[in-house]
């Protein structure tokens, strides 16, 4: 019979109290690993739950007129899983299809397995083989791609062009840096982001919304089909389009007049500040600034003397030489310094103030201020800025030199315009305090006389003397200059619709326009002349330690503008040499839609002017 | 006629509520089977026999095909050839290294045409039945060390031939016998003294490493065991002793010390807080030795020796960890302790196995929505990590009703172990819980990080079929004894 002790029984109730107690513990285990804890959660997707990124396709962009300038073009990466490929696939085979050499595809392979230069490696997933093939490339090897195991196409996308012209301004993409990495979330290593031009202006409008696909991944990285049925991925938005305010053609023609020369022409409709063509000399093609010779090619241009990466439309600062003089007969006349048929200032071959002389043509004299204009005439200006440095209107000469340089801003110069492309220069116009540091404060009109014919201190990028034109061609504001038209299903910046006024009134303009206009029709700009049109223009010399720069700065027509031009040729000589004529050019282009037979011509001939830089390059 | 009543009897007197739990683990079982074995890719059918959630359906049907037939047979036969089983079960343990071929290391699978079996999971019976056989036998008190040394020699014969099959982990089962031994009167000094040990050891070294609080230089492990040590002195000299002012004293002047060193060291100047616990310590076996003298009772000595033991036991384990072993020895021993991070090795199943079971969160993920499990990052999660998949799955509410289920189990079988009139069914129900107790106290607890990693089936859970017709005919032998115990009455 079985021995009932019963201090002995006692003993289940240890036994089923102790195994009460493990499963109690364990419990608690599982309640703080379950629901305390957060952590596990998070680890959980890390390993399983690959949130593989959906690229949207990235903005085109077309000129004015519609024509596309830049798309998108698939390129091919060839991918490889080592585990699958090595040892089984036809090396030989492989690389005759690919164009490699044996050499090369070995030498690969060791790079890809090398840790430390492909860190995210694993034999089981995909790694980059080669990147960014053509379609053709790619199309003679997609043919044998059943015979090699292990290799597969990844389908990227990489930006196109449709024009060889308008490099500056279209600009570029390329891979992000650091920075933008840290600047914004938006990227990730490895992502394209615009790198110059409307590219990177329009970076955020550009390039769409990125979406989400979560893939589910075993231990060893492979893929194993779409998370929850693809129910939590989102599509990408793509990006919007962008349509420039740029001419195509009259870049086109810009860029050709300005082949051999180093310069800038800068073309702005006044009414709208649109700009309409915007030419830096010299250029290269923006095909060289995409796919796999991107790196190669960017660094040779940035190696280039002659700096064709630098958009001098925007960046370069030149001395506007006598455009400026508009500028000047404005604030007089608004200021009242001179009055515009009263005042007629002497000019005998130029201004002179004791032993202090500015040279000048020969021409009659004394003028008054529309022949001034038309003639160009150094003294003129000259004697208009000592008057004004020395006006008892103003408590000093500080004071003067400060209302100066107000109305200099008030025309847009001084600071940036605030055009859509990265990289604007400011200038330069000195202020008072400027010339109490450069002179200890001991100066007057006569030591910084030289301003008034657009020299000396003052620098202006190509932009701001085309925008001067704009401005006197609207007599009195300017739209801040921009060269995108629109961008895709949203309403342009208010910035590029609001009119910025000068501080001087419009009837003063008039005269200007009247004197730009006599300029045309009998003083410098002669060779502008047509019966077409009403053209009024003013020519630029700009004195500077080479040759002189060409420069012109005009608008037509003289009623209702259509076209404000500038344009920058460095050591061009005087501007009636090369300003003038490329100007006029330009103006014809874009107002007749075509050139004349003869103007055809003479492009043709400009086109093949070459100015030799030498020592001078810059 | 007579054979048709028994049998009668038999499905009268079967207790139905231990088979309603086996049948619900069962079924849960092969939910986790599904879950574990499922591919994203394959999303195939789970009863196809091409997967393993398909197999587990044909080891299911055959264990429950064994029970009927185990129940079948007339349970008199288990006590009239208990020794020859277990002989016989001897004899194959002895014989597997060398028919086995080698899986993983292991040599304990015996291949039979297309299946393989691993005697070690149907030896665990044998020895229950043969020990329950050894005990029943005569009016045998186990508190007799002759007694004792023959049971312990019945389960550590098995024990040793398995670990000579390189399977620690079904041997170490065998541990579970003593649980068995305690219920039948090993003094339970026997019990807490091998507890003791093993807490000393796992504790002291597991926390060895890790600050106590803010207090960096205070080392965890050390506190830990000091905190035991005093405890469990004091707690016996209250439960074995009759004087109370002792145990105030100990425990009282114990707490006081504790609390103040603690205070000291926050607020007023940092020092390594084992120094007064090792002091406390000393102290009291002071106490305890007068204690004895002056009362001239022996308790007090032997809580004294057992304050003792414990402090040379935990700093020799640390000297010989440290000093002793050889370095791969010691990183085997901290792996398995959870110390070392081993990502490639053993470190890496628990920490994959808590973050699947991490994830699952309070409801968990749904019936084979499971990525970790699914996606592989659990190395044997079908067989060893099961729980894991329940975890992920089912969520802590699955978890926990799974665990209940386990402790209704084992409390069941407590209560079916007490009933019956003869001291053989006693004993081997007492085997039979211990073994289930055993292997779900491991196998969750290693899951959870709380246990040593020692690979063993998790009952009615892990794939396979050897475990499963294992822990089948461990049950419902017991079943079929219980069920008989009432015509023994009658008779």
């Amino acid at each position: 019979m079985a021995d009932k002790d019963f201090h002995l029984e006692k003993r289940k109730y240890v036994l089923g109290g102790v195994a009460f107690v493990v499963i109690l513990i364990y419990i608690l285990r599982l309640f703080s690993l379950q629901y305390m804890n957060e952590d596990y959660k998070k680890n959980a997707d890390s390993n399983a739950l690959l949130k593989r990124i959906q690229y949207p396709a990235r903005g085109a962009i077309s000129d004015r007129n519609g024509k596309l300038l830049v798309y998108n073009q698939p390129s091919y990466d060839i991918m490889i899983v080592m585990n699958e490929a090595v040892g089984i696939v036809d090396s030989v085979d492989l690389c005759s299809s690919l164009g490699i050499t044996m050499d090369w595809y070995h030498k690969r392979l060791d790079e890809i397995r090398d840790k430390k230069k492909n860190p995210g490696y694993s034999r089981y997933t995909q790694q980059i083989f080669m990147s960014q093939l053509s379609a053709e490339e790619f199309s003679s090897f997609q043919e044998k791609l059943f015979r090699f195991p292990g290799f597969y196409i990844q389908k990227r996308s990489i930006r196109q062009y449709g024009c060889e012209q308008a490099a500056h301004i279209l600009g570029d993409v390329g891979e992000v840096n650091p920075d933008d990495l840290e600047r914004d979330s938006f990227y990730q290593s490895g992502d394209y982001i615009g790198k110059q031009g409307v590219e990177r202006t329009y970076e955020e409008k550009l390039r769409g919304v990125k979406g989400t696909e979560i893939l589910l991944r075993d231990a060893r990285g492979r893929i194993k089909g779409s998370y929850m049925g693809g129910k939590l991925d989102q599509a990408p938005i793509p990006g919007k389009n962008l349509t420039l305010s740029i001419d195509m053609e009259l870049q086109d023609l810009g860029e050709r007049l300005m082949k051999g020369k180093l310069g800038s022409i800068v073309a702005i409709e006044p009414s709208t500040g649109e700009v309409l063509c915007l030419v830096s000399s010299p250029s290269y093609d923006p095909h060289l600034m995409t796919g796999r010779q991107r790196g190669k090619n960017s660094v040779e241009l940035s190696k280039d003397p002659m700096k064709p990466l630098m958009n001098r439309s925007i960046a370069g600062r030149y001395p506007p030489g006598s455009t400026f003089k508009t500028s000047q007969a404005l604030t007089f006349l608004q200021e009242g310094i001179i009055s515009p048929t009263g005042t007629a200032y002497p000019c005998s071959r130029g201004f002179h103030y004791g032993s202090l002389t500015v040279g000048c043509h020969g021409h009659g004299a004394p003028l008054p201020l529309i022949p001034a204009i038309a003639t160009s005439c150094n003294g003129y200006f000259c004697w208009g800025l000592y008057h004004m440095m020395g006006s008892h209107k103003y408590k000093d000469v500080q004071e003067a030199m400060t209302t100066w340089k107000d109305y200099m801003v008030s025309m847009g110069f001084g600071y940036p315009l605030g055009i859509d492309l990265p990289g604007e220069n400011r200038g330069m116009i000195p202020n008072a305090d400027y010339y109490d540091k450069a002179y200890k404060k001991s100066w007057n009109g006569l030591t910084i006389i030289s301003i008034a014919i657009g020299q000396g201190e003052v620098c202006l990028t190509p932009l701001q003397i085309a925008n001067l034109g704009a401005t006197i061609a609207n007599r009195g504001y300017y739209i801040t200059p921009h060269v995108v038209k629109e961008v895709q299903g949203e309403p342009l910046d208010p910035k590029y619709t609001e009119k910025h006024y000068t501080m001087v009134n419009s009837q003063n303009y008039n005269y200007v326009v009247e004197g730009m206009r006599r300029a045309v029709t009998g003083g410098t700009c002669r060779s502008a002349n047509t019966t077409m049109y009403e053209v009024c223009g003013k020519t630029g010399t700009a004195q500077n330690r080479g040759h002189d720069h060409s420069a012109f700065m005009g608008f037509a027509p003289k009623e209702n503008p259509k076209i404000a031009v500038a344009v920058y040729v460095e050591n061009g000589g005087f501007g009636a040499t090369f300003g003038v004529p490329i100007g006029a050019l330009i103006m014809e282009k874009f107002i007749n839609g075509k050139l004349s037979e003869a103007s055809e011509a003479r492009a043709r001939e400009f086109e093949n002017r070459r100015i030799s830089y030498g020592d001078y390059a810059r | 006629m007579v054979k048709e009543d028994e049998q009668k009897g038999v499905l009268r007197s079967l207790d139905w509520l231990t088979i309603a739990i086996y049948v619900a683990l069962l079924g849960l079982g092969w939910m986790s089977v599904c879950g574990a074995s499922y591919d994203f890719d394959q999303a195939g059918d789970v009863f196809s026999f091409s997967s393993r959630s398909g197999m587990q359906i044909v080891w299911i049907a055959s264990s429950l095909l064994l029970g009927v037939f185990i129940l079948s047979i007339d349970e008199r036969i288990y006590e009239s050839f208990s020794y020859v089983i277990y002989g016989a079960f001897l004899l194959l343990l002895l014989a597997t290294p060398f028919l086995a071929h080698n899986i993983k290391g292991s040599m304990s699978w015996i291949k039979i045409g297309s299946f393989s079996i691993q005697p070690a999971e149907f030896a665990k019976f044998g020895t229950a039945l043969c020990i329950a056989r050894f005990i029943s036998g005569f009016e045998l008190k186990l508190n007799k060390f002759k007694n004792l040394c023959v049971c312990a020699a019945i389960v550590l014969i098995p024990m040793g031939l398995i670990v000579m099959q390189r399977e620690t982990g079904s041997a170490l089962v065998y541990i579970s016998f003593f649980l068995m031994f305690y219920r039948e009167g090993m003094p339970g000094a026997f019990l807490f003294v091998g507890v003791a040990a093993v807490f000393y050891f796992v504790v002291g070294i597991r926390f060895d490493e890790e600050p106590l609080l803010n207090l960096p230089e205070v080392s965890l492990g050390t506190y830990l065991v000091l905190t035991g040590v005093w405890l469990f002195s004091s707690v016996m000299t209250r439960v074995y002793t009759t004087l109370r002012a002792p145990f105030w004293w100990m425990f009282g002047g114990g707490l006081l010390v504790i609390v103040a060193s603690f205070l000291f060291a926050e607020y007023v100047l940092p020092f390594d807080l084992n120094y007064a616990l090792l002091f406390l310590v000393v102290l009291m076996i002071l106490y305890l030795l007068y204690l004895a003298l002056r009362e001239r009772v022996m308790q007090y000595l032997y809580i004294a020796l057992f304050s003792l033991g414990s402090l040379g036991f935990f700093y020799s384990a640390n000297y010989v960890l440290d000093n002793v072993m050889e370095p791969h020895q010691q990183d085997r021993i901290k792996v398995l302790l959870g110390i070392m991070d081993d990502p490639k090795g053993v470190g890496y199943n628990v920490s994959q196995a808590k973050i699947a079971i991490g994830s699952g969160g309070l409801q968990g993920k749904g019936f084979l929505n499971g990525t970790q499990t699914k996606l592989k990052y659990v190395p044997e999660q079908d067989t060893d990590f099961i729980f894991c998949t329940v975890g992920e799955e089912e969520g802590f509410v699955g978890c926990t009703v799974v665990l209940l289920l386990f402790l209704a189990l084992i409390w069941r079988l407590i209560h079916v172990a007490e009933r019956q009139v003869y001291r053989f069914g006693r004993v081997y129900g007492y085997c039979v819980l211990g073994v289930f107790f055993f292997h779900v106290f491991i196998n969750v607890g290693m899951v959870l990080g709380l246990t040593p990693v020692i690979g063993i089936p998790l009952p009615f859970f892990s794939y396979g079929g050897s475990s499963l017709w294992g822990f089948t005919i461990l049950l419902f032998i017991l079943l079929r004894i219980d069920a008989g115990r009432n015509r023994l009455k009658k008779n």
